[in-house]
């Protein structure tokens, strides 16, 4: 084997390799964003004629439903991550510090069954369990909390429970797996230095799971944010979720320009609250990602 | 190319350059069939690259290596009659013993039950029969390199080369590997190439020595050689324990110099190099060739020997292989000396003063600064 | 705070109690859905009329329609495995020359790929699904004005459904396979390569038995993930729904408990395929 062959032959590996991946980022990722950028930029003048513009993006800021639904949507997601991360955190502790062996084994395994199924499933669920006819109602009125059944669904308080539900794996798992990680040693020495839960909470056990934390609030965040299916469902037919406008543009109304400035506002949010996350917590994109 | 039929191994100016550094720095030397050959050196010496080179996995910049008389230039280290013992062995944790034993005569083509039946046999020799079905991680450290010596050895190779194998061993196992290895080296007579940082490793193993620093090779020869006959300072002072006095030459006498520190103490020592008075100079003497004396005539030296007189700074007890260490008395300079097996300094106590000395022709020095090799 | 540490007694007792209500909040709509899958009653909803398995095998003097009567959700369960199978072989296919280029590679640009690379896991699904599809359209019209073609696949359907979910899933295929690849002790390929195997050799025998847990633990994920993906496919789906669209839709609707026998009946399938996955992982270990 010469030194030129062996150099060309790494170069043909090179670009055998490069060429999948190539295809998928450009192919699928890349362009196709670029290509939703200038549609969204794109003015209709007459039939089949297009000129550059704002005029979405106009829309957006002078049609109060849009900006409205866009903040209210923001909002929801944030609060839903919040507290889908309290209800994480006691868990994630639990399974990763307060059991052992087998149990903390079965205790991980157990949180994740529900998420084996699909989201569909889930959601029928909850329609089931709240719907004025469902079982919860049902319920309060046998326990005599109530006259009678009362609506569960399509209030905002539905769509926390919906997103939460649906986000928590995605939370235990970075939590889980960075509290793991922290030497039990740590917490005792801490103790032994006169520190008590809250500050131990604060100084050593935070800092040390904060990748963790904050993959899995940027995973949370951005799957509630881009969730169509529980917002519109347990949310009914007025829930106002902005990825339904997305949908209502695209597919109902066929407008794709106005549909590809929502979905681009939509993805700019989301890039924004992740670059945001990673800024309060100082850590890197790709150590955050690899955690998830 | 030239017939060599009692090498198996020849390099032949054998250069290699990371950058600016050079690795293995024109290395000519050849070792021949069926004897253990070992490269001692410390870690950064250009010992690996050599052995990388040999393998085939580096390809040198210049220079050639014939192996079993045939030169290895662009042949791929799959196709050499080479074959590694790695340091963290290597062995295929997703497969038996049997079939990590197997595995180099599966890729050569060897039908099933002929690769079986000479793993069994290969495991028999080494120690391990009826191991085959074994996972790798029910071994124990030395089994596996037992393992990894039979997974090579089975495919008969003309050169094994051994990447510090015992490094990762604890120091008990260490030992008894070594006489095993020796003894799988004898039962064999496959030729062994062996690298190593641990200079008992190779002193015990080898019939012949190289001693490498800075990818060049400061001397090539037998155990007993480099131990009694040291050609240059770093051999010297790497190959067995050693006192090393730094000074210049203050007088000849015939074979012998002396050689007198900056502090103004004085040895005797034999003349490796041509010196002159002046000239700055380094005198190695070995701890067991001084002998100790609470008097001169405990000494019994011959008459002419300078005697020395020392303090008791530490007393270093390691059994058969226990020590002192004195300082001068006069300029404060460290000395070791090798307690005698008699047990009649066994009383010795740290402050005591006692006497010192050596026969010149048993201690050598050599001229500062000057390259060898 | 740990178990080596004192802690009071009602603290104890509100963990426990924490994670009973806690596992309670987590299966009770499973349990939900699954239970009313047996209910002999039209709509999916309390009180309880007594068991049957109309839901599953039909009933025609009811005018009830059985999940393994009902052409159009079977067909749905295929449309959704069909999809899953291609969109898990893409996966894991290019996962691994990803994990390949990246850990065994060294080139310009690299760092920036590798970041890119992670990109597809932080855009919202829907926009995954329409930038493609936009795209997609896009380009096939333009093959239709320069040449004349009409590109089927690039209109939406399967095809694009399948290239819709590829786009992130590969992201995580390739995280997982790079993952395994980076602990590979490379002396093991240097053994083997030294023991007479040739390249392919060697990654037969050596490099991909070693992935293989990463590659049968990615795929598995990856077929899960294909198959209860909603938000991209809906942007995508043409004529064929999978059982996701399929499902949303008759939610919306108004449900009969059909849909809860196909929830028991993905519920079962979920637990058989994690069983066999646990079971290989002992069989391994063992």
């Amino acid at each position: 084997m010469t030194e030129a062959r062996t150099r060309s032959s790494h170069y043909l590996l090179l670009w055998l390799l490069l060429a999948p991946a190539l295809l998928w980022l450009f192919g699928l990722i890349v362009l196709p964003h670029l290509d939703l950028a200038l549609l969204s930029f794109r003015e209709r003048t007459g039939p089949g004629e297009y000129v550059f513009g704002l005029e979405q993006y106009r829309t957006f800021f002078a049609e109060p439903l849009y900006w409205d639904v866009f903040v209210r949507t923001a909002v929801v997601s944030l609060v839903a991550t919040a507290l889908t991360l309290l209800l994480a955190f006691p868990i994630a502790w639990t399974i990763a510090k307060l059991t052992r062996g087998r149990l903390s084994a079965l205790l991980f395994a157990v949180c994740l069954i529900p998420f084996w199924v699909s989201e569909t499933v889930r959601t029928l669920g909850w329609m089931i369990l709240l719907r004025e006819t469902g079982v919860l109602p049902g319920l309060l009125v046998t326990l005599g909390l109530t006259d009678a059944p009362v609506e569960m669904l399509y209030h905002d308080a539905t769509i926390l429970v919906g997103l939460v539900y649906t986000s928590l794996l995605f939370m235990v798992v970075p939590l889980y797996g960075s509290l793991e990680s922290l030497d039990d040693s740590l917490i005792e020495a801490a103790y032994d230095l006169g520190g008590n839960g809250w500050t131990v909470l604060r100084t050593v056990v935070i800092p040390h799971a904060l990748p963790g934390i904050t993959a899995g609030c940027i995973v949370v965040f951005m799957l509630t944010l881009g969730n169509y299916l529980t917002a519109s469902l347990l949310g009914g037919k007025n829930s106002l979720w902005f990825t339904e406008q997305i949908y209502t543009q695209f597919i109902t109304r066929f407008n794709w320009e106005q549909g590809a400035a929502f979905g681009f506002l939509l993805l700019a949010l989301s890039s924004v609250m992740v670059w945001i996350g990673l800024r309060l917590s100082g850590q890197r994109f790709a150590d955050v990602m690899s955690r998830t | 190319m030239a017939e060599t039929p009692d090498q198996d191994l020849e390099a032949k100016a054998l250069l290699k350059r990371f950058g600016s550094h050079t690795a293995v720095d024109s290395l000519s030397f050849s070792v021949r069939r069926g004897s253990f050959f070992s490269i001692l050196g410390p870690s950064g010496c250009g010992k690996t690259t050599l052995l990388r080179m040999i393998a085939g996995f580096i390809e040198p910049d210049s220079g050639d290596i014939d192996i079993g008389g045939r030169s290895m230039r662009g042949v791929p280290p799959n196709r050499r009659p080479v074959n590694m013992v790695f340091q963290q062995l290597a062995l295929f944790p997703m497969m038996s013993v049997g079939e990590n034993v197997s595995y180099g005569l599966a890729r050569r083509g060897v039908p099933r039950t002929e690769r079986e039946r000479k793993a069994e046999a290969m495991l028999e020799r080494v120690g391990l029969p009826g191991s085959a079905r074994k996972r790798v991680d029910e071994l124990s450290g030395g089994q596996r390199q037992r393992v990894a010596i039979a997974r090579s050895l089975v495919l008969e190779p003309t050169l094994l080369l051994l990447d510090e194998p015992l490094g990762a061993l604890d120091l008990k196992l260490r030992e008894r590997m070594k006489i095993e290895l020796k003894q799988l080296q004898a039962a064999f007579g496959t030729t062994f190439v062996y690298i190593t940082h641990d200079q008992s490793e190779a002193l015990v193993l080898s019939d012949q020595v190289a001693v490498m620093n800075n990818g060049r090779f400061e001397q090539v020869g037998t155990p007993q050689e480099l131990y009694y006959s040291p050609a240059t300072p770093f051999v010297a002072g790497f190959v067995g324990a050693n006192n090393r006095i730094d000074g210049r030459v203050s007088a000849l006498h015939g074979e012998s110099a002396d050689v007198t520190t900056a502090e103004g103490w004085t040895v005797r020592a034999q003349r490796h190099d041509a010196l002159a008075a002046g000239d700055a100079a380094t005198a190695f003497v070995r701890p067991e060739v001084a002998v100790l004396g609470r008097s001169v005539e405990e000494l019994a030296m011959p008459a002419e020997s300078a005697v020395h007189q020392g303090v008791v700074e530490s007393l270093l007890f390691d059994g058969a292989n226990s020590a002192v260490l004195l300082r001068e008395s006069r300029t404060r300079a460290e000395f070791r000396v090798a307690l005698p097996q008699t047990g009649r300094f066994a009383d010795l106590k740290v402050g005591e003063t006692v006497m010192f000395s050596f026969a010149p022709e048993r201690a050598v020095c050599f001229a500062a600064g000057a390259r060898h090799g | 705070m740990i178990p080596s540490l004192p802690r009071p007694w009602w603290l104890r007792l509100a963990t426990v109690l924490f994670v009973l209500a806690f596992l309670l909040f987590l299966f009770m709509p499973l349990a939900t859905v699954a239970a009313f899958a047996f209910n002999d009653a039209p709509y999916p909803a309390p009180p309880w009329q007594g068991f049957t398995l109309d839901w599953f095998i039909g009933n025609e003097s009811l005018g009830r329609t059985g999940l393994f009567r009902d052409e159009e959700l079977l067909g749905s369960i295929l449309t959704s495995l069909f999809v899953a199978s291609w969109v898990t072989l893409l996966s894991i296919v290019i996962g691994t020359t990803n994990a390949f280029l990246m850990e065994r590679m060294r080139f310009r640009g690299q760092s920036l790929l590798s970041l890119l690379m992670l990109v597809p896991l932080v855009i919202p699904g829907v926009i995954l699904g329409i930038s493609i599809l936009a795209f997609a359209s896009r380009v096939a019209d333009l093959l239709g004005d320069l040449f004349g073609w009409e590109v089927e696949f690039l209109r939406p359907g399967l095809p694009l459904v399948v290239l819709g979910q590829v786009s992130y899933l590969i992201a995580i295929a390739t995280l997982t396979i790079s993952a395994r690849l980076k602990r590979f002790d490379r002396t093991l390929e240097e053994a083997a390569y030294n023991l007479g195997a040739s390249r392919l050799a060697v990654l037969g025998t050596i490099t991909l038995p070693y992935l293989r847990p990463a590659l049968i633990g990615s795929a598995a994920i990856v077929f899960l993930m294909s198959f209860e993906n909603f938000n991209t496919t809906l942007m995508l789906v043409g004529a064929d729904s999978p059982l996701t669209v399929m499902m949303y839709g008759r939610m919306r609707d108004g449900a009969t408990p059909v849909l809860n026998a196909v929830s028991v009946f993905l519920m079962v399938a979920s637990a058989a395929l994690a069983l066999l996955l646990m079971r290989g992982d002992d069989r391994r270990r063992n």
